[in-house]
């Protein structure tokens, strides 16, 4: 079984627990308006690897993994080679390491299924938390990956909710909120994580010679972040 | 044997013979909980560390150097006692009559304290000029003998840095011995080596020993004096901490007074004196504070050393380095962790007196260090930048577990071994002057076995290799020799008798040489072997530049195809270095290390097969070439673990240096990250880390100093870059975010 991979990131220590051996998978559905890796787009492109060829890799790093540590799969959207991811992650927990799927969640079919079967834990990527923003910026409805969601708590799978927050698409409280709701309704997610909307990209966009969509767009400042993690993290659920 | 200031230890062979492992095996409490005890300065201790803060100002607005005594020499007693502040001072003792004020010392050579004064604005007074005249220096008596191909390779700098005009230093005495003996005994005990000489045929290897002891009895007799002068009589064993910290310290103390040399390192002497603590709070006598207070004063009598030097050394190291090296934790034999609470005391000076290079506090690191100290030295790193470490579990196996580090990376069995400190050898230049057939196109200089220019229009790794061999074979003969020679010298003129007074007679003996530029070398015959590389010749006929064709695996990235030739690089330069036998059967070793000379080194070397342009820094130590790693972190880490210390006992530096943010997101996971990567590093055997966790402070200095900077990681959003990556803009960019953070 062959795959794609954008490249690799021998030292991970923010996709997923513990220090972890990360791999941008290449190719995406998507062109979400805030995407940071647009050159992971292309399903073209990248390095071929054979799945034994990237856990011999992964191996290299296992003493580096502690209690804690493993691999994470990224990308790029890792679920449109799922059937590659999954005997990746097969082979990793052969040879006991654990792993991690960093995901949109916007394919569920049988071979995802099979993949989530060795996924020892899932950031799930819910980009926003209404469906017009995600039918504006990413080109989809929410349903799919509340969909996705749905699935690993009936598999009972330890899930990360993650969210980029970007200035004035969904850095309110309100929307922050909804987010909280989500993760109450779905016991499998023990751990949320607000990030930064970054511009840092641009120059990628540049390179590549196409618009990036959100260029127009602030960073949001570190008080802002704080506020937001503040209701996120309260535990009184404010429910509207 | 016993003594009334020994009550409370437990008895052993340390008793009967000099062996101060046996006392610290014997009496030692492991400690395995976390830092949660310690205390924090008193006002005691901040207050004298303030004076200190004004003096280090002074000093650095006089551009580096506060005051000189051109008159007065050097030695254990030749200044009168100084103080910083005298009442509130626990430890006692100066290299002259006044912090900071530097005392000449021409033994090493007179040229050299001649410029390094006259650099300052001071000149040289006549009564010592006048005093050197007669006399031979170590600087002397080495360019006495220097062949003409020796005076070529330092001149061409292919061998470079060789301690020819200075102190040759990393000679570390057992300075604890004083305290557990008190001076009395010790010199008792080489009075009876000297004695037994008299046992055997003369011979001059037992008639060079003999009047070495005899040196060494007098200077033992010097350091009483200089103790006499602070008020104290050290001829006895200390009687608790205070004294046991204070013994030490004098004796570190007349080493430093005696000697210049490049790097004067202290030891391991933490676990040592939490024998002394322990018992004293024991007895009721001595509080954590209390405890924490001495370990203070001591450190801020170490941080004020100083040795006059030239402009020019400076330059090359970065600073007024002392490399006053102390090594802190490991394990014993026996298992059990030599981590005690005075290892966490000693950790904790970087948070009572503020972050600071010196002492250079170097971990020595075991997977089987209690938790509570590694991540206690995790977060220290993360708070101060100031620690480094080194991997216990190897150097166990070739020193036990009583050994210390001198300068950097220089393992050494204290009191039991020695080291010939040597500077290092230019590879990557070397490379060059292979290929041009003995000739160096920086310096315009023949030099070495004269061949012709390599031809053809592509280097042939094979050719290459072979041609390479022959020089490394004739520069590793010259370089045995000169080191021998150096050494001789150094022995005859400017012989280290306290410090060889706190070693056992009979020492075993090391020979420290090293290499420079082996990431370059690596890269470049990776080049030629995977790559298409085309010389390009100038006028002469001599090779200047390479063009390349196509693309090579890089040291750096984990890849086997390129680390295995680093690797096997350093085990040919060891193998033909041993083919010399070297002076006073000293054991030869190698180190892959420059401190901060990579840039020098850079400087005197053409362009070199893998890209690099002429005069470009080299990376530092075993670091892979900046800009050249391309898959994170851990992948450099992996390359620069293959390389053996077997080949490399003198060292592999690593310097390695990663953002907060690169860590983790809190200081929780920031901690057990770093210990993770620790952990990891080491227990594939690498030798040697720095780790840097990086401010914003240190982003500004990484824009103005790329090259020292060569794996800082940002997190940029979803993923993480190299800083070195970014352009100039965005690296101010990102600066100047992480300055609105600030303000």
């Amino acid at each position: 079984m062959i795959g794609r991979v954008h490249s690799i990131q021998s030292l991970g220590t923010v996709d997923g627990p513990g220090v972890r051996f990360v791999v941008f998978m290449q190719g995406c559905p998507l062109r979400c308006k805030c995407c940071h890796n647009p050159d992971t787009w292309d399903f073209e492109g990248g390095d071929e690897y054979t799945a034994q060829e990237l856990v011999q890799k992964a191996k290299r790093y296992r003493e580096y993994f502690g209690d804690e540590g493993g691999i994470t799969l990224s990308g790029g959207e890792p679920l449109m080679q799922s059937e590659f991811c999954s005997e990746v992650f097969k082979l990793c927990h052969d040879e006991g390491i654990n792993t991690c799927l960093d995901t949109s969640g916007v394919v569920l079919n049988d071979a995802v299924k099979q993949l989530l079967c060795h996924t020892d834990r899932v950031l799930l990527d819910l980009k926003y938390c209404d469906d017009d923003l995600y039918r504006q910026n990413v080109g989809c409805s929410i349903d799919a990956p509340l969909e996705f969601l749905e699935y690993l708590n009936e598999k009972g799978i330890p899930t990360t909710l993650r969210q980029v927050i970007i200035p004035s698409v969904n850095d309110d409280e309100q929307s922050v909120l909804m987010l909280k709701e989500t993760v109450n309704r779905y016991p499998c997610v023990d751990k949320v994580e607000l990030l930064p909307f970054k511009k840092i990209c641009q120059v990628k966009y540049d390179d590549m010679d196409i618009p990036f969509p959100f260029s127009h767009l602030p960073e949001p400042s570190n008080s802002k972040m704080a506020e937001l993690e503040e209701v996120i993290n309260s535990k009184t659920v404010t429910s509207n | 044997m016993t003594h009334e200031n020994w009550n409370g230890f437990k008895g052993g062979a340390w008793q009967n013979e000099i062996n101060v492992r046996d006392f610290i095996q014997l009496n030692y409490k492991e400690y395995k909980g976390d830092a949660s005890f310690l205390a924090g300065a008193t006002q005691r201790t901040s207050s004298v560390m303030s004076k200190v803060q004004e003096l280090f100002k002074l000093e650095r607005q006089k551009g580096g150097v506060l005051d000189v005594d051109e008159n007065t020499v050097s030695s254990l007693t030749s200044f009168a006692p100084g103080y910083i502040d005298k009442d509130s001072e626990l430890i006692v003792g100066m290299q002259t009559d006044s912090p900071l004020k530097r005392g000449v010392n021409p033994f090493g050579g007179i040229r050299m304290a001649r410029q390094a004064c006259a650099a300052y604005g001071y000149r040289l007074s006549d009564k010592v000029e006048d005093e050197f005249k007669f006399r031979t220096t170590h600087n002397d008596g080495v360019f006495r003998v220097y062949t003409d191909e020796m005076r070529a390779a330092r001149k061409c700098h292919v061998i470079t840095g060789l301690p020819d005009a200075y102190g040759r230093g990393r000679i570390i005495g057992d300075y604890r011995r004083v305290a557990l003996y008190g001076v009395d005994r010790l010199i008792e005990e080489k009075k009876k080596d000297k004695a037994a000489l008299a046992e055997v045929d003369f011979t001059v290897e037992s008639a060079r020993l003999s009047e070495e002891l005899y040196q060494q009895i007098t200077f033992l007799g010097y350091l009483k004096e200089m103790a006499a002068m602070y008020g104290y009589d050290i001829s006895q064993p200390a009687s608790n901490a205070r004294e046991a910290i204070q013994w030490t310290y004098f004796a570190y103390l007349a080493s430093i007074k005696e000697q210049n040399g490049a790097a004067m390192s202290l030891g391991r002497v933490a676990t040592f004196f939490d024998i002394y603590i322990e018992r004293d709070m024991a007895e009721g006598t001595l509080t954590e504070e209390g405890a924490q207070e001495l370990m203070d004063d001591f450190v801020i009598k170490l941080r004020i050393a100083r040795h006059l030097r030239t402009p020019e050394y400076n330059e090359l190291f970065g600073g007024d380095p002392m490399w006053i090296t102390e090594s802190v934790g490991g394990m014993g034999k026996d298992g059990r962790t030599l981590v005690t609470k005075s290892s966490f005391r000693m950790l904790n000076t970087l948070y009572t007196l503020g972050p600071s290079p010196e002492p250079n506090l170097t971990i020595l690191w075991s997977q089987g260090l209690p938790q509570g100290f590694k991540s206690f030295c995790a977060k220290v790193s993360e708070d101060t930048d100031s620690i480094q470490y080194e991997n216990d579990d190897v150097m166990r196996e070739y020193h036990g577990d009583d050994y210390a580090i001198a300068c950097c990376v220089s393992a050494m069995e204290i009191g039991k071994q020695m080291q010939f400190f040597g500077a290092r050898c230019n590879l990557a230049k070397l490379l060059l002057i292979a290929i041009n057939g003995g000739f160096d196109t920086t310096s315009g200089m023949h030099i070495g076995p004269q061949m012709p220019v390599m031809d053809g229009d592509t280097l042939d790794f094979d050719k290459v290799m072979e041609r390479y061999d022959i020089y490394i074979q004739w520069i590793s003969k010259l370089y045995v020799n000169t080191m021998n020679l150096i050494h001789y010298m150094h022995d005859k003129y400017a012989y280290e008798k306290i410090q060889m007074a706190l070693h056992d007679t009979q020492v075993e003996r090391l020979m420290a040489f090293g290499i420079a530029g082996l990431s370059v070398v690596a890269d470049s015959l990776s080049a030629i072997k995977y790559a298409k590389v085309t010389p390009v010749k100038d006028e002469l006929g001599y090779i200047v530049d390479f063009k390349r064709e196509g693309d090579f695996p890089k040291y750096g990235n984990d890849d086997d195809r390129v680390d295995s030739i680093a690797k096997d690089m350093t085990h040919r330069v060891i193998t033909e270095l041993r083919k010399t036998p070297a002076y006073r059967n000293a054991i030869h070793t190698l180190s892959v290390l420059t401190i901060t000379s990579n840039v020098m080194y850079g400087k005197n070397t053409g362009a070199t097969p893998d890209g690099r342009p002429a005069s470009a820094p080299f990376a530092p130590g075993a670091n892979p070439m900046h800009n050249r790693e391309e898959n994170g972190a851990l992948a450099s880490l992996n390359s620069v673990a293959k390389l053996k210390y077997e080949d490399c006992r003198d060292g592999i530096s690593n310097t390695f240096s990663i953002t907060p943010d690169a860590l983790g997101k809190t200081e929780e996971e920031r901690n057990a990250n770093l210990v993770a990567i620790l952990d990891g590093y080491f227990a594939k055997r690498a030798h040697h880390i720095n780790v840097n966790v990086l401010n914003r402070e240190t982003l500004i200095k990484a824009y103005e100093n790329p090259e020292d900077y060569p794996n800082l990681t940002i997190r940029v959003s979803g993923y993480a870059v190299n800083f070195n990556k970014l352009s100039r803009e965005q690296q101010r960019e990102v600066i100047s975010r992480t300055f609105h953070q600030s303000v």
